[in-house]
């Protein structure tokens, strides 16, 4: 029998622990940065479109399965996709979903421990009277594990066996009283914080503390609707990626979360509502606030500069430089909350990433929850050890690709077919309806069935086989080069290897191959952990044959 | 801002928030299912109790 016996608190901590976990970093760096990117104001169209055909319903998918799952005791995906589908490889399929979470908490506690750090340093007044290079030279020297301001040897280990320590403790108290209780602080923080900055952003006047434009001018470069771009291939398929990222679909850590919710129980409210939640932080307050704030500084052209790089380069080298324009107090006040609010977004996102894991142990091995939280901590040091000390050669990057992007596809385009096709539209359906507390529209069942698994399915063959600088008129028209960002080119790492061809001073040669060295031990090191996991699986699945559960 | 930025902005916040306070607003405001349910609180509230067959 499972040891875990668990349960939520309240409705109102379930729907806020669920936006938590959607809510990430990627809200307030990524979002502003894709709509810049493609086609300002008219991003939001096909954004929307992808969030009402693809987004909502993998929502309602994704609790569904795990409500069901939960019926049998199972709170992680391995067995929940083997109840729904009779091939006993779907259970393997089901590994996805917690070698995604343990991969991607492995680079994502790193990044976590920055926003730690940054608010100390902001509250500290460590970036007062730096310029914007100053800021940016202290953000290279902290992931180049350079010397600390601070006089903590190691400063980046340090945050980051905090922020490990933090998460696992928490972890370890429960559903209710550890991960439902930090977001039912974390998440009102967190908008409180971001209606501060927000309100910020859009009153930025040019002339004052150093502004060269109004705030205006920032949201215009964001809000302006390019209509050509609406014809755009790339365009949707970036929107499509957004959509799918800022849910944190194609985890399991959705289905982990509801597999505690009773089949008589509402899910589908829930999930409108967890999902409705993360928008208004994305769309309102994580566009009120980066771009506006940093072209009302630097201007459209730096910005778009700046852009390029991604909007972790903005919110780590930039816009602490930025609010010190605004006085050393308020500086100070500022630094803290965007860095608490990201550390806020960070957190609640990385406790779902442990619940499967423990969920699994508990579950198959009848562990405890506390010694499952400290095994989850043990693996993610070990594995995140990696991305902190070889940050500058591409195991960070490495990590999010493979587990925080293909893998998140894959699974959910998997996911999309067994739900649909598989377990059955029909009795599909029924699991979304039953016991909900809102009418979901009859032609959902339509979208789940065709539209959803083919959006996604184009955007796995889209990433698989994207065109260079992402032309599809001219790949159509029979010139079908692959871009380095293919995941078949980045799989030969196309890209490292003409770098390589390119260089000629020895020193960069030298780097770039010990770079190329380290990204094929991480994946390697990433292989290994996913067949380990897939051997649990099978130990478990044994076990249960043995014990006459199957 | 030029109109066509307005108005895109205005339309999408005005969208997105006034659908996410809806939705909570229909959370806060449906009345529980009767016990056992899926949330430890308000466990032992004598009207929230399934009625006996």
């Amino acid at each position: 029998m499972s040891a875990n016996k668990e349960s939520w608190g309240s409705r109102v901590g379930l729907i806020l622990a669920m936006a938590g976990n959607a809510v990430g970093l990627g809200n307030f760096l990524r979002f502003p940065v894709q709509a810049v990117q493609n086609g300002g104001g008219a991003f939001i169209i096909p954004y929307l479109v992808c969030f009402l055909v693809m987004g909502i319903p993998l929502l309602w998918i994704e609790w569904s399965m795990g409500r069901f799952g939960g019926k049998f005791g199972h709170h992680s995906t391995p067995f929940i996709v083997d109840t729904m589908g009779r091939n006993r490889l779907w259970k393997y399929i089901g590994v996805f979903g917690i070698w995604t979470n343990i991969a991607v908490a492995a680079y994502y506690c790193y990044l976590e421990s920055w926003t730690l750090s940054y608010v100390f340093h902001s509250l500290a007044g460590t970036f007062s009277g730096m310029d914007q290079d100053g800021v940016a030279a202290f953000f290279i020297e902290y992931v180049s594990l350079g010397e600390s301001t601070f006089g903590i040897p190691y400063e980046p280990i340090v945050f980051f066996l905090i922020c490990l320590l933090l998460n696992t403790w928490i972890l370890s108290q429960g559903l209710a009283k550890g991960i439902e209780r930090v977001a039912k602080i974390g998440m009102p923080m967190l908008i409180l914080f971001g209606i501060f900055l927000a309100y910020k952003g859009f009153t930025i006047t040019a002339g004052e503390n150093g502004a060269i434009n109004d705030s205006t001018v920032g949201l215009n470069f964001l809000w302006t609707p390019q209509y050509d771009k609406l014809w755009s291939p790339s365009v949707w398929l970036a929107a499509a990626g957004q959509i799918f990222f800022t849910l944190s679909v194609g985890m399991g850590t959705v289905h982990c979360y509801a597999s505690y919710v009773r089949s008589k129980d509402d899910i589908a409210l829930n999930a409108m509502s967890a999902g409705w939640m993360n928008e208004f932080v994305e769309v309102v307050l994580g566009g009120a606030i980066l771009i506006p704030i940093s072209i009302g500084y630097l201007g459209i052209d730096r910005v778009t500069e700046l852009v390029q790089s991604g909007g972790l380069g903005l919110g780590f080298r930039t816009l602490p430089y930025l609010f010190y324009q605004w006085g050393d107090v308020l500086g100070a006040i500022s630094g803290m909350m965007w860095f608490g609010l990201l550390f806020f977004a960070g957190i609640t996102s990385s406790l779902a990433m442990g619940t499967p894991w423990i969920g699994f142990l508990q579950d198959e091995f009848n562990w405890k929850r506390k010694p499952a939280a400290w095994s989850f901590g043990l693996i993610v040091l070990i594995l995140g050890m990696p991305t902190v000390l070889f940050f500058n050669y591409g195991v960070f990057d490495e990590y999010d690709y493979w587990a925080g992007t293909v893998s998140l596809v894959v699974f959910a385009l998997l996911e999309s077919i067994l739900f649909a096709w598989v377990f059955g539209i029909n009795k599909g359906w029924r699991e979304i309806i039953s016991g909900s507390d809102i009418k979901v529209p009859g032609i959902y069942k339509f979208i789940i069935k065709f539209i959803t698994p083919l959006l996604l399915l184009w955007v796995f063959l889209g990433s698989l086989f994207t065109p260079k600088g992402g032309d599809w008129g001219k790949a159509i028209a029979g010139d079908w080069v692959l871009d380095d960002s293919s995941i078949i080119k980045k799989i030969a790492n196309s890209d490292l290897k003409a770098k390589i061809a390119a260089a000629t001073d020895p020193a960069t040669v030298n780097q770039l191959q010990d770079t190329l060295m380290f990204v094929n031990g991480s994946r390697i090191l990433l292989v290994v952990v996913w067949l380990s996991i897939a051997l649990l699986v099978y130990i478990a699945y044994k076990k249960r044959v043995r014990e006459g559960r199957i | 801002m030029n109109t066509s930025a307005i108005i895109v902005m205005l339309l999408t916040l005005g969208t997105v928030t006034a659908l996410m306070l809806y939705f909570f607003w229909r959370v806060m405001n449906t009345p529980p299912k009767p016990e056992p349910d899926s949330y430890l609180d308000n466990d032992d509230e004598p009207g929230r109790q399934e009625p006996l067959p």
